[in-house]
């Protein structure tokens, strides 16, 4: 298990290596940071002092090595146009975009696996039939068009919700979290339902394939011959041996979904680490967004770590440690 | 909390007390240190802690503020006396060592990535002859201080002493003598204040203002109509109709100094985006024959570029600067659309077929400015130069632009200054390291003539003589079509009613200048 982990951290850092020299490249190749942060009515000099002060005049072999000593005595470097650590900047943003992910990520697997599973038990009905096309139209409409009926609707029309921004917040465990009040809550769920809506359409497709075929295989016909109820059948035998490819989706997709939350973020403007980044490389903020990237990659590899002890709980017949395949 | 616990989740309340105001923004602030990052939104919010010697009204017209008046001593010596009886927000009385402090502050501000200087590297020397007066000393001839020195926000020398971005990030340094107060910021999120009451001028309207910050256009209006804040700014130009219509909002709108134009490759024999229709490069640059940028300037129909691309929301221009601002050369009218005369034009500057050209714009940096590139592209073509649209983001573009990659460009400016020396110093001045001019003349037009007259304007102190020089400087950069000016945009804010703005030229959004009706 340990040597497992091990395995899978010196991999990351290998991705982390790549993905920071890549993105060091990119941005030069972009521009001058300078060109766009500095106010128009700067002349050259000022300009000239500008890059300096942010080291962008060195040799980017030398900008790329500064980055890298400095990440080893655990500096990620400044934000070029706050100057504040890129590192605290991610973090202060980041409790809100987890709430947004987890709560989306509840949505789509509460909503999603049973209306799967009853698509696929009762494939032929009505029922069954408006659940597959309401997944198809989750699928097809863009998020930032949802975002905004949804806005229209229940904001401007119903006044139910507010329309914008994350609501009150608690401390819990030194995070601020906003579930817990009801203006907290009146805010996220519109966000949530938005960004959840995607993932609740593939959770549906997924549950009601897994379904079908389960239900053809002979453990279940044979249960079903034995006389145990339906509802034994279905929770015992079929949601079992389903819950794999359901729990990997899930697992990835929640990586994607604190990730890329981008879109649902600018649209509510959810003060998330999305919207910090999309800021970022509109300014071509070259530390803050290479500190998120790697972030990112911490986030996937331990999501995939716990994706990969979960199927040890669901199946005993997988083992860790590479010599299950 | 309690109260909110108490309100079931549907009858959620979302109207705001009278005396609170909350005020969408469309850009985000990148520190609440005055003297850090010169960017409009910090400008913005930094305008309502700190104040400036010389503030600009609503048309921008300068106006006394932390000073009371001043004048020029002689050529190099500018005199500030200085409003008695101000108080920081900690109680400390306000004197000449606070100016002091800020414009020495100011170049030792650490990692800032578009510093101050443009506004205090001339001042040589400081002066405090009495705490009330000030004077300030440079090399040469300086008759832009006060504008200048007007931009830069004045801290507390005791609250700031020593005091690092950071510092004013938290509000331990971030104390002013502004109509109100820092509480808190947010990042990405919001930036609440309170009424100062102790203020020197007029008290503010509003006990405690929060400033959302919301930069998705669409979800800024829908905020709006759905009362989560009441009043927005940078309203986009495609819900104008709409919103105008609404009779529970207003909106308020006024031209702003920001001159959108067009910039050609003026100075290369060769360019690189000019080809012939096949697609061939051209040997030489027809950007450079006069007759050629006059069609081109005659093909834009800009009344319909502001009818149907700016939805009203400009104002069809020949010059740099809207009528009633500083160096507006009233002999300037707006080239009127002239197709006719435009292909007469390129016949006889040896081009009867057109050629082929590439516009480069950015397509998130001015309103609509991909559309009106698409437009004008369209434009240029019934006169038989075929014109492609190479649209990219802001980043992307200013960058390549200032390494001279283009050979057509939209680009906009904003006359920070309120006079037309801005844009003639950046835009058609000769480009120049040394002497720190052309900065943005990314054509590089050059005009021995117009420098001329554009030094003896800088060095004019004398306001009538100086407006004069600046006039005859526009007529020759104009009138050689160095650029070829097209609009000036509309600022547009919009409220519910029973909150009125003034709409200000300079793009700002101040929460003490919305009034209840």
């Amino acid at each position: 298990m340990l040597a497992f982990a091990a395995k899978r951290l010196a991999q990351s850092i290998v991705v982390v290596f790549i993905m920071s020299a890549l993105v060091f490249v990119g941005v030069y190749a972009i521009g001058n940071p300078v060109d766009i942060l500095i106010n128009p009515q700067a002349d050259q000099a000022e300009i000239a002092a500008a890059t300096r002060a942010l080291g962008l005049d060195q040799p980017l072999w030398r900008q790329y090595w500064n980055f890298i000593s400095g990440a080893f005595a655990g500096d990620l470097g400044k934000s070029f146009a706050a100057n504040i650590p890129a590192v605290r900047l991610i973090f202060e943003r980041m409790p809100a975009t987890l709430e947004l992910a987890l709560a989306a990520m509840v949505i789509a697997v509460l909503l999603g696996i049973p209306l799967g599973l009853w698509a696929g038990l009762k494939p032929d009905t009505v029922s069954g039939r408006a659940i597959m096309a309401g997944s198809i139209l989750g699928f097809s409409l863009p998020t930032f068009w949802v975002g905004l009926m949804l806005i229209m609707v229940f904001s401007v029309w119903l006044g139910w919700l507010p329309p914008t921004g994350r609501g009150a917040t608690v401390m819990v465990l030194g995070l601020p979290v906003s579930f817990l009040t009801w203006d907290g809550l009146a805010h996220l769920f519109m966000p949530a339902l938005n960004l959840a809506l995607f993932k609740l359409s593939l959770l549906i497709r997924l549950t009601r394939a897994g379904t079908r075929e389960a239900l053809a295989q002979d453990y279940v016909r044979f249960a079903r011959a034995k006389g145990l109820s339906m509802e034994r059948v279905v929770r015992v035998h079929v949601l079992k041996n389903i819950m794999i490819p359901i729990v990997t989706v899930t697992g990835l997709e929640f990586g994607s979904v604190i990730a890329f939350a981008i879109v649902t973020e600018t649209i509510f403007a959810w003060p998330g680490m999305g919207k910090l980044l999309i800021d970022s490389i509109n300014v071509l903020d070259r530390p803050v967004i290479v500190a998120y990237l790697l972030i990112i990659v911490l986030i996937f590899v331990l999501i995939n770590l716990l994706v990969d002890l979960a199927y040890t709980a669901l199946d005993p017949r997988v083992r860790l440690a590479g010599r299950s395949t | 909390m309690n109260r909110l616990l108490a309100l079931p989740l549907l009858a959620f309340s979302l109207a705001v007390p009278a005396a609170d105001l909350s005020i969408a923004l469309g850009g985000d602030v990148t520190s609440m240190d005055p003297h850090f990052h010169n960017l409009t939104p910090n400008n913005n919010i930094g305008a309502h802690v700190f104040e400036t010697l010389v503030a600009k009204d609503a048309g921008g017209r300068f106006k006394p503020a932390l000073a009371e008046s001043w004048r020029a001593v002689d050529d190099t010596t500018w005199e500030f006396k200085l409003r008695k009886g101000v108080r920081f927000h900690d109680g400390s009385i306000f004197t000449a060592a606070d100016v002091v402090y800020s414009l020495d502050r100011v170049p030792t501000v650490p990692n800032s990535p578009s510093p101050f200087t443009t506004y205090t590297k001339q001042v040589t020397d400081k002066i405090v002859v009495d705490p009330w007066t000030l004077r300030l000393k440079s090399a040469a001839p300086y008759p832009q201080m006060p504008i200048d020195i007007g931009t830069v926000l004045i801290v507390s020398s005791k609250a700031a002493a020593g005091a690092t971005t950071d510092d004013f990030n938290t509000g331990k340094a971030t104390v002013g003598t502004g109509p109100y107060k820092f509480v808190r910021w947010q990042k990405g999120d919001r930036i609440e204040l309170a009424r100062n009451d102790a203020y020197w001028g007029p008290q503010a309207p509003w006990d405690r203002v929060t400033f959302r910050i919301i930069t998705s256009d669409p979800t800024r209006v829908a905020s709006l109509l759905a009362g989560e804040v009441r009043a927005i700014e940078n309203v986009p130009t495609t819900d104008l109709a709409r919103l105008s219509r609404d009779k529970d909002l207003a909106v308020y709108r006024t031209v702003s100094v920001r001159l959108m134009y067009l910039h050609l490759d003026t100075a290369r024999d060769k360019t690189p985006f000019v080809t012939d229709k096949a697609g061939k490069p051209l040997d030489r640059n027809p950007l450079k024959d006069l007759r050629v940028r006059r069609a081109m300037s005659k093909a834009i129909n800009r009344p319909a570029l502001v009818e149907r691309v700016m939805e009203g929301a400009a104002v069809a221009t020949g010059q740099l600067m809207p009528e009633g601002f500083f160096g507006f050369t009233p002999a300037l009218k707006p080239e009127p659309y002239d197709p006719e005369g435009a292909r007469k034009l390129l016949a006889e500057a040896g081009y009867p077929d057109g050629f082929g050209l590439t516009l480069h714009a950015p397509n998130n940096r001015y309103v609509n400015d991909e559309q009106i590139a698409q437009a004008i592209a369209q434009l240029l073509a019934r006169i038989g130069i075929q014109t492609r649209v190479d649209a990219m983001p802001a980043s992307v573009y200013f960058s390549r632009g200032t390494k001279l990659e283009f050979s057509f460009m939209l680009v906009g400016w904003g006359a920070d200054t309120m006079e037309a020396s801005s844009p003639l110093k950046a835009l058609l001045a000769t480009f120049s390291k040394d002497k720190g001019m052309g900065t943005a003349n990314r054509g590089r037009y050059s005009n021995p003539k117009l420098d001329a007259v554009l030094d003896q304007a800088l060095a004019t102190v004398n306001d009538p003589k100086r407006e004069k020089l600046l006039q005859q400087a526009t007529e020759i950069g104009v009138g050689d079509l160095g650029i070829i000016p097209l609009y000036h945009q509309h600022n547009l804010w919009a409220a519910r009613r029973g909150i009125v703005y003034e709409a200000r030229a300079d793009e700002r959004t101040f929460a003490h200048e919305f009034k209840p009706r």
